[in-house]
């Protein structure tokens, strides 16, 4: 095999490698949400913080059971020193 | 001696360039294109006012959208501010249930025309990158500027100096 031939084979290998990695995320085939639907995933029953009773339930739970609080955006690692 | 060679380099930038491409084929209404004819895109819920040789606003909103509502106390002083010289704002919601576009204007009372894209036609059209997203036109119709989000007094100053150039333009024609 020419030096010649091993470096094209290089390049297709090379370009092979880049389009397979990079059109990977913008197949168009693709399912996505545009900007403008995202009307459902705006809506307020998604979001699972809705409630407040609901979260002070669970977290009321989650610390009895584990003897650890925190851990969900507050300060503290839930390693039991609180 | 050997030259010496770049080989690898230009390989990368082929398979960069090959792996990017789709990315820019998918493209919206970028500034210098012409916006789509807003008395073709099947808008309901208003009179849409004459655009024709006039600077005109078109913000893309919805009524799920936080920064959207932010944006529209703003809109209405610039409307307030530029009317009487000539710029027409519309407000192009994307809401598919009309009860809630209804609440979202009856909520914050807009003084510019506020239609309704019920079908996502015009909105998949222009393609546009965020919600909410405005579109600046020159009297000619084409894209002058693009504000995609809405960042509160910086974007309002902006679009401030942005009207102000276009209606230079349209006062000192070169």
């Amino acid at each position: 095999m020419t030096s010649s031939a091993i470096r094209l084979f290089w390049a297709l290998l090379l370009a092979a490698l880049g389009f397979s990695s990079l059109s990977g995320c913008t197949n168009p085939n693709l399912v996505r949400v545009k900007p403008w639907q995202r009307g459902t995933l705006a809506d307020v029953t998604m979001n699972p913080d809705r409630d407040p009773l609901a979260i002070a339930d669970a977290e009321h739970v989650y610390f009895s059971r584990e003897s650890a609080t925190g851990g969900r955006g507050v300060g503290g690692s839930g390693c039991g020193c609180n | 001696m050997s030259r010496p060679t770049n080989q690898p380099i230009q390989c990368l930038a082929l398979a960069a360039l090959l792996g990017l491409f789709p990315a820019a084929a998918f493209a919206g209404v970028k500034v210098g294109d012409a916006f789509p004819a807003l008395d073709a895109a099947g808008l309901s819920g208003g009179e849409l006012p004459a655009t024709s040789g006039k600077i005109v606003l078109v913000d893309f909103c919805a009524s799920w959208c936080a920064p959207c509502k932010a944006s529209f106390p703003a809109y209405a002083k610039l409307y307030a501010d530029y009317a009487p010289k000539g710029l027409i704002i519309v407000a192009v919601s994307v809401d598919q249930d009309q009860a809630a576009y209804q609440a979202f204007v009856k909520k914050l009372k807009p003084p510019f025309v506020t239609l309704r894209d019920a079908k996502q036609q015009l909105v998949n059209e222009v393609n546009v990158p965020t919600m909410p997203t405005c579109y600046l036109l020159g009297t000619d119709g084409r894209v002058r500027f693009v504000h995609e989000g809405y960042h509160g007094e910086e974007s309002e100053q902006e679009i401030r100096k942005e009207i102000d150039t276009l209606l230079t333009e349209k006062t000192n024609p070169s």
